[in-house]
């Protein structure tokens, strides 16, 4: 028989056998989308999600999760519910955007007519 | 930290794809041969949706049971420099169940539904985590050749089709690199160190060489299940080329350390490029994973223990007006 090495089995003699009562509902809280901000001046960009019961705890839940590694300048949290969203199924409003070129800057080319003009005038 | 997830062979619910929407099923599997990420508002196939639900589920659930082995090892650990890493790697563990809990939550189920199947052992985990780190070299052993199994499935599994996991592994395996590298070191400072240290870290790896072999899960078995798992991208990788891959990376380097495995048949077959070995106990992984191994027990009590002592604080602080509401992304 394997002898525990977990204290609170071997020393603070946890019962292995007994049950509990099932989590109810909102146990685990609601969600908060959370936004983060690698260095000032740059975007804060959407990360994930953290459970918690406010948006004070959110924030500290927030920085244990995603700001373990690397740089953060700022964190912004807010409730899930809170986000409106378009759907997916909806994504075809999207496509005319690649049409609208006139809105490209580089389909604007002038030098080949300043230059044909600049021949005609013989230089 | 994860292999693979177990897929029970006698389970014949929901393996076909009957009753679904043809056109709604030719336009998502048109969608994920054309390498486009499926997101949690989009039309699925409701097997799609409970195998992925199965799989994040077992993942996330195995992150939170894989870290109490090694977490018994931070009050002992041999110097401050190696607790703050074991602490740190221990604290990673959780934050990635919290982050594949999350992945999971945006396909319908409640985390709160997802503790309870997981407390009452309704649910599966790495099977390697029903055994114990009975001295450090094990916690050793786990942190090097466990992590290293785990990033060889995790890399697999986020080119993945669906977005919220792929987002969530990105992020994992991007962490574990480090728990990998801690791992090493410490095997090697072992590996190269007085005869007792060296002692102590081959008897570990031989403890641990059967739960690793086990960790790809059972060989694989061609079934449609699989084809259709395989087509959507859900399964990434077979079990077995999962486990050739980490022989390849990682049984030289074992070797390298003049460190034996206790497997006489294990070596590659220059010929075909695979590995050949014995294959280990799958009567026991089977016997383990369904419940009988040496620390099932004593796992889920500690989660219940948390759960429950826990459980006044939550309500303590539960907000009147909160309302729950599925995450987006």
């Amino acid at each position: 028989m394997h002898k525990s090495l977990d204290p609170r089995v071997n020393r603070a003699a946890l019962d292995v056998e007994q049950q509990i009562e099932p989590l109810g509902e909102l146990d685990q809280f609601q969600t908060f989308e959370v936004f983060h901000q690698k260095k000032r001046g740059q975007q804060h960009v959407h990360v994930g999600i953290v459970h918690a019961p406010n948006a004070n705890m959110a924030l500290l839940y927030a920085k244990e999760q995603y700001s373990r590694r690397g740089t953060t300048a700022n964190l912004w949290v807010c409730p899930s519910s809170c986000v409106t969203a378009t759907e997916y199924f909806d994504e075809d409003i999207f496509e005319t955007t690649n049409e609208k070129t006139y809105r490209d800057p580089a389909v604007y080319k002038v030098m080949d007519r300043i230059k044909a003009y600049k021949e005609r005038q013989g230089k | 930290m994860y292999g693979n997830a177990y897929i029970d062979p006698k389970d014949q619910k929901g393996k076909t794809v009957e009753g679904e929407d043809p056109v709604k099923l030719a336009e998502f599997e048109a969608r994920i041969l054309a390498g486009e990420k499926i997101e949690p508002q989009d039309w699925m196939p409701a097997l799609y949706r409970k195998q992925l639900i199965r799989m994040i589920e077992q993942h996330a659930h195995s992150e939170i049971i894989g870290a109490l082995p090694e977490g018994t090892w931070i009050t002992r650990a041999p110097g401050f420099r190696r607790k703050l890493a074991l602490m740190a790697k221990v604290q990673d563990e959780v934050g990635h169940a919290q982050l594949l809990y999350s992945a999971a939550e945006t396909l319908g189920k409640p985390r709160e539904d997802m503790i309870n199947d997981l407390i009452t052992g309704k649910s599966k985990y790495s099977n390697v985590f029903n055994y114990p780190a009975i001295t450090w070299a094990d916690s050793a052993i786990i942190a090097w050749l466990i992590d290293a199994g785990a990033i060889v499935n995790q890399l697999a599994n986020s080119k993945g089709s669906y977005g919220p996991y792929c987002r969530a592994l990105e992020r994992i395996c991007y962490e574990e690199s480090f728990h990998l590298k801690y791992g090493h070191d410490n095997v090697v400072h072992l590996a190269t160190g007085t005869a007792k240290q060296r002692q102590m870290v081959q008897e570990a790896l031989t403890r641990w060489w059967q739960p690793i072999m086990h960790f790809f899960g059972p060989p694989d078995r061609v079934s449609v299940h699989t084809e259709v798992l395989m087509k959507w991208k859900v399964k990434m990788m077979s079990n077995d080329d999962m486990r050739q891959q980490y022989l390849d990376m990682y049984v030289p380097k074992i070797w390298d350390l003049g460190l034996e495995l206790p497997d006489p048949n294990l070596r590659k077959n220059e010929e075909t490029g695979k590995w050949e070995y014995t294959e280990p106990d799958w009567d026991e992984f089977k016997r383990v994973i369904n419940g009988d191994g040496p620390c099932n027990a004593e796992r889920l009590a500690v989660r219940r223990m948390a759960e429950e002592k826990g459980r006044w604080v939550r309500r303590a602080i539960l907000g009147e007006d909160a309302k729950y509401s599925v995450p987006f992304a």
